[in-house]
């Protein structure tokens, strides 16, 4: 696999809902975008998929803090994992890839790893 | 006088931890010590090998550092395998030397089994023990796309994870026929399997591999006996660990009839200057494949040489508690009930995945074992009954059944022996907690500095809080009942100030009387505090990101990520029509259709896109949510009744849709239903319901606090021969009593049990309005009818609120893990393959 890298603009603020998660679809998959507003900075992307479950939900969860860490808590099996590091707190051998995210204007631009094949499942 | 010499062969977990007790003795004072390893990095967690496919490196997994073994004068040889021990001359030898002992410490573990396969030393034919194991299973994963695990045990499960973090398709062969076969049963073996299936890890037993040969799609095809085969780009195997006893046998020391070092009760081989510790060591014809009993060997040995004549080796408990591919398992002590007259007592709850059998004495009095799968609540109690032999209360069954079906709460710490083992690996117990509490320790964090308990894997975490917590209180300290680290409030405490403020909002709650930004315990608690005071539709924007996500998409989500719909059809009178349209629905979306125990039907394997256009076109044909995500009324249950059946004395039907319009949307502490039989041949079963009404020839009689389910109860009758305005005045105040008085997840029958006055209490609050509340309760009731929405109603009219339901907000696609197959003519999600 290569290591490039590409921005890409994946959706616009309007669609971000405050405290919550939203999922976006990109070259590297699913991925989750949270808008905590009260934070700076204020947006967090990580893996939308559940590695517990290997459901894509954890867009679907609840977000908060956990000793000053910003988390979300899966919906199925209610893990919490690390906005920042994807860590998983309750096992942290578990991990949810990260993606740097930005404002660009009015779109949010995620930068994601260009692959060779994207993964597609039928 | 010059110093002997002490040689510990073996670089392991075990060794280490020998060390490490060893070299603070006062027996090290007269001993040089010399380390061999044959691997060439520093002893490392084993138990947490598979940490180093997600990131961690060896320095994050060793045991101790070089600068250590400086300091304590170990000279240590990395890298240097022993070969041979000259027991005449008292020495070892390496390639590099000869050297002397006076004491030989043998802990070389153990090394895997490899079954003996035509085609088994192939290039990608792997183990997985050490870090070199593991960066080979890495180097062949790079390139291929399926991975093979020989061995469903423990080690083999784990080693399946791993291959499916390296982006592998992952099999697990296993010749017995279920999953850990030596810690589980064939019921709990089965859930695990599902449950790891679903995870997609494919799982193949009564599989005996034959041959390994070259494949046509992988690089490698494993032929079974039964003349199936599976292509597979590599394979690790798993199938058990056999002592490295090596050494030990060509010295001509006592070896066990299937491998193992004999050891006696002070870890001493047949040989009285030559010990051994860990896996490589069998003590009373056993071995022991955990770190823990290795640990107590070590520290035995120690006290040993120190010449303390009480220590003993005394075999140890195998009982483990472990997360497989997220999956909880536990086993305790005899797990099969193999002690003569042993008695069974199973809990299996396939529909939420969670399996518990408990193996109880004879006489009922003690648990011997038992096996849990799917939730490893109730280890830590069970694992105390177990090991201190503590007495079983009158109905066992209630320590594995769940607490909001009748399940007893956790062992309180009080009853706990001051014997009772709380860190298994430093041997902490309640005594010594007590102890460094009355020495002045009075909170957590110094307690565990002082005993160090809760300091390793920390799995005692939760049991050490609860002891330091009770010893506290007990001395008079103040212990925190904070709902969570953001408010310093009870849930009962939040209440009020809600009320007392008139706050409206989380945001405003958390400003004013917390701090921080909230978690998934304390937001969906003051979402329903909030929705309890001011009965706002729950996707309000302020409250959208306070729910559960059952709450938030007004479905409950499946394990596959997919939703159920649940329409709510009163008294369960439907008309053709709308019966047509339901079967229209299911069928253009595909959606399993169920007939439910509650007289409605259900339809599952909905996304998230498709709520709304599903609930649109429900809304449309005359439906209204069915609350069947929230604790609320379910169903009001009803038999035919006088209009069509030749018994019948009352209109059961229309009483019953009259109650469930009533009630729709009432939030209560739990989940609520109803049922109305036309005569006393009762045929709606209304006798098993919170509420039930049967007919008489002169009205309608009312029982109250009934239930079905796991924990039955008869409902008691509340009052005889009602008017309809009589009925539901009745039930009006029942409820609002209830609502207002319950706790949380308390259903009416357990709330009736421990209402104080109990039945005639009740009566005189409802029938006599004693407390002279009546009328508060009937208008409280009026106001919720009132302000009565159907939440989907209101969802799908608001575009705002619909953009929730999308599941990428940039992309039409569906979500590409939603893996379906067909059964009995309908579509059903993935989760088993045999
Ligand atoms: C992936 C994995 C997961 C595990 N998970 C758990 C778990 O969850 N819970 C649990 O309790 N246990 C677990 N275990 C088992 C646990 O790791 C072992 O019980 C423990 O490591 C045993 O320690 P030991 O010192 O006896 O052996 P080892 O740690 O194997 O150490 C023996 C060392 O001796 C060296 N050696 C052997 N022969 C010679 C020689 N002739 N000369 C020099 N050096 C020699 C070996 O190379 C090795 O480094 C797990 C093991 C693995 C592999
Ligand atoms: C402080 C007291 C300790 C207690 C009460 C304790 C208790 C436990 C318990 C209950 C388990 C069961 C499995 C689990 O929860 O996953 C366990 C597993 C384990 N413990 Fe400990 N432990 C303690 C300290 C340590 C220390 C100091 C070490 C090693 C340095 C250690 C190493 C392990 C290992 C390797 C496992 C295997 C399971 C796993 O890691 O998941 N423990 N322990
Ligand atoms: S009895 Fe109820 S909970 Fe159990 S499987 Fe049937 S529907 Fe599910
Ligand atoms: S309860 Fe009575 S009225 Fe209702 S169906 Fe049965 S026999 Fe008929």
């Amino acid at each position: 696999m290569s290591n490039k890298t590409q921005w890409q603009s994946v959706c616009s603020v309007d669609d971000l809902i405050a405290e919550s998660g939203i999922a976006v679809w990109t070259a590297d998959g699913p991925v989750a975008i949270f808008y905590l507003p009260n934070r700076i900075p204020c947006l967090f992307a990580i893996g939308h998929t559940d590695p517990f479950s290997g459901s894509n939900v954890l867009a679907r969860g609840i977000t908060g803090d956990l000793k000053g860490q910003p988390v979300v808590a899966s919906p199925l099996y209610k893990q919490h994992f690390n906005l920042e590091t994807g860590v998983c707190l309750e096992d942290d051998a578990v991990q949810v890839p990260t993606y740097p995210v930005l404002l660009d204007g009015n779109n949010v631009v995620l930068e994601v790893p260009v692959k060779s094949q994207v993964k597609e499942i039928a | 006088m010059s110093k002997k010499n002490l040689i510990v062969v073996g670089n392991g977990m075990v060794g280490h931890h020998f060390l490490e007790q060893f070299v603070e003795s006062e027996a090290a004072a007269a001993f040089n010590v010399v380390v061999f390893g044959e691997e060439p990095l520093l002893a490392y967690d084993r138990v947490h090998l598979s940490e180093y496919f997600t990131g961690s490196t060896h320095a994050d997994l060793a045991m101790g550092t070089a600068q250590w073994y400086a300091d304590k004068n170990i000279d240590l040889h990395l890298d240097e395998q022993v070969s041979e021990i000259d027991r005449d001359n008292q020495q070892v030898i390496t390639p590099k030397g000869s050297y002397p002992y006076d004491e030989l410490v043998l802990a070389t573990g153990s090394f895997p089994f490899v079954p003996p396969i035509e085609g088994n030393n192939g290039p990608d034919c792997l183990v997985y023990r050490t870090l070199d194991d593991l960066d080979q299973i890495r180097a062949s994963a790079e390139g291929g796309k399926v991975g093979v695990v020989v061995g469903g045990g423990l080690l083999g499960l784990e080693a399946a994870n791993a291959l499916k973090s390296l982006g592998l398709e992952a099999h697990v062969v296993e010749f017995a026929p279920r999953l850990m076969p030596v810690q589980l049963d064939a019921d709990g073996g089965g859930l695990l399997r599902r449950k790891i299936e679903e995870l997609g890890v494919q799982v193949h037993t009564e599989k005996a591999t034959t041959a390994i040969v070259e494949g046509d799609e992988c690089r490698l095809r494993m032929n079974f006996s039964d003349d199936t085969h599976l292509e597979t780009d590599l394979i690790v195997f798993s199938a058990g660990i056999r002592p490295q006893d090596a050494l030990a046998r060509s010295s001509g020391l006592d070896i066990g009839e299937r491998g193992g070092i004999v050891i006696n009760n002070q870890c001493t081989t047949s040989d009285p200057h030559i010990h051994a510790i860990g896996e490589c060591a069998l003590w009373d014809g056993r071995i022991f494949g955990l770190v823990a009993p290795g640990y107590t060997m070590a520290r035995t040995l120690s006290g040993a040489l120190n010449g303390d004549s009480e220590a003993a080796f005394t075999g140890a408990d195998m009982s483990t508690k472990l997360k497989l591919l997220g999956v909880d398992v536990g086993s305790i002590g005899d797990a099969h009930g193999q002690t003569p007259g042993a008695r069974n007592i199973q809990f299996n709850d396939g529909a939420n995945g969670v399996y518990r059998r408990m193996v109880i004495s004879e006489d009922g009095k003690k648990l011997l074992g038992a096996i849990l799968v799917g939730d490893n609540g109730p280890y830590d109690t069970l694992l105390q009954y177990a090991l201190n032999g503590i007495e079983l209360p009158a109905n066992p069954e209630a320590l594995i059944l769940p607490e909001s079906e009748g399940g007893a709460p956790a062992l309180g710490p009080d009853a706990l022996p001051d014997t009772a083992s709380i860190c298994s690996c430093h041997n902490v117990t309640k005594g010594d907690i007590c102890g460094v509490i009355d020495a002045g320790c009075c909170d957590l964090g110094s307690v565990k500095g002082e005993t160090k308990a809760s300091t390793g894997c920390g799995g005692c975490a939760a049991l050490l809080k609860n002891v330091v917590d009770c010893e506290l209180e007990k001395r008079g300290v103040e212990v925190s009942k904070d709902i969570c680290e953001h408010f310093p409030y009870s849930r009962q405490e939040l209440f009020h100030l809600v009320k007392v403020n008139g706050i409206r909002t989380f945001h405003q709650l958390i400003h004013d009387h917390g701090k921080g930004h909230g978690c998934d315990i304390c937001k969906p608690a003051v979402g329903s505090i909030l929705a309890t005071v001011w009965n706002e539709h729950i996707l309000a924007t302020d409250h959208v990101a306070l729910q559960d996500t059952n709450d938030t998409f007004m479905a409950n989500m499946q394990k596959n990520g997919t939703y159920s719909i649940v329409p709510r059809v009163p008294g369960g009178e439907i008309t053709p029509d709308k019966l047509i349209v339901l079967g229209e629905v299911a069928k253009e979306y595909d959606l399993y259709t169920k007939i439910t125990g509650g007289q409605r039907i259900d339809l599952f394997g909905a996304t998230l896109s498709q709520l709304p256009e599903i609930w649109e076109k429900l809304i449309a044909a005359g439906f209204e949510t069915g609350h069947a995500y929230g604790k609320s009324l379910r169903t009001v249950k009803s038999c035919v009744g006088s209009t069509w059946c030749r018994y019948g004395v009352q209109d059961s039907v229309g009483m019953a849709i009259l109650l469930e319009d009533r009630y729709k949307g009432l939030r209560s502490p739990h989940k609520l239903k109803m049922a109305v039989s036309g005569c006393t041949r009762e045929c709606a079963e209304a006798q098993s319901k919170d509420i039930g009404v049967i007919a008489t020839d002169k009205g309608w009689n009312l029982y109250v606090c009934g239930n079905g389910g796991m924990r039955p109860r008869h409902a008691d009758l509340f009052a005889t021969d009602l008017s309809d305005e009589e009925l539901i005045r009745a039930i009006d105040r029942v409820l609002m009593f209830y609502v207002r008085t319950a706790d949380r997840l308390q259903r009416t029958s357990v709330w009736l049990e421990n209402l104080e006055g109990g039945l005639d209490y009740l009566k005189k609050v409802v029938l006599e309005d004693n407390l002279g509340i009546g009328e508060e309760l009937d208008a409280h009731m009026q106001t919720v009818i009132d302000t009565y929405q159907c939440e989907w109603k209101t969802a799908v009219e608001d575009p705002e609120k619909r953009k929730r339901f999308r599941e990428f907000v940039n992309d039409e696609r569906k979500d590409p893990v939603q893996q379906w197959t067909q059964e009995r003519g309908q579509r059903r999600p993935v989760i088993e393959t045999a």
